[in-house]
């Protein structure tokens, strides 16, 4: 699981059937200095997290279907939980290092 | 799912007969602003997307799932077709 952020909503007409009638969201992954990747992903949402928000997503088709509660799909990037806080034990300028 | 443009299409007449009658595209992945990041591929393509077009693709063994017979040698596949993206955040907080 990666920490990321809510940054866009993606509108796509012509799709692959799996991603059907799901909320489609676009993420980017958030480092330790709260940076963003720059690497945009589409992740479906399967707990309602909303733009700006600050997510817990998959990002493996298995883990993605576990989350869909559905057969395997061409699918990897899935949004399963909404971030309060973090806590971090290591200064901030170690953690990069520590991954 | 990752972000890119279609960049080029690929002809290949001999090919898997897991892929006969499939598209393959070349793909150059992008940031939310467009902008080009990392390597070129090529990726299986069941959208019909245009050359131009942005797209989300998907790496990785999932990629194959794409096609209904999911035996198949697939590392990427498209898998939408972007009309829009609302609101990316641009700054880097």
């Amino acid at each position: 699981m990666r920490i990321a952020r809510v940054v866009g909503n993606v509108l796509a007409t012509v799709k692959h059937e799996s991603l059907r009638a799901q909320r489609l969201l676009l993420v980017e992954a958030e480092g330790p200095d709260g940076m963003l990747d720059g690497r945009p992903r589409l992740a479906l949402d399967v707990v309602d997290a909303g733009e700006g928000d600050r997510v817990l997503v998959v990002d493996e088709g298995n883990s993605a279907a576990q989350a869909l509660g559905r057969g395997r799909g061409p699918i990897r990037t899935v949004i399963v939980g909404v971030v309060d806080e973090v806590e971090s034990f290591l200064p901030s300028a170690n953690r990069g290092r520590q991954g | 799912m990752e972000y890119g443009q279609v960049v080029g299409t690929v002809v290949a007449t001999r090919k898997v007969p897991a892929w006969n009658g499939q598209r393959l595209l070349v793909v150059q992945p992008v940031n939310a602003q467009g902008g080009t990041i990392g390597k070129r591929l090529v990726a299986l393509d069941v959208t019909s997307a245009a050359p131009g077009q942005y797209v989300f693709f998907v790496r990785g063994r999932e990629a194959a799932h794409a096609l209904d017979d999911t035996f198949n040698p697939a590392d990427a596949a498209i898998v939408a077709q972007v009309d829009r993206l609302e609101g990316p955040v641009t700054e880097r907080t």
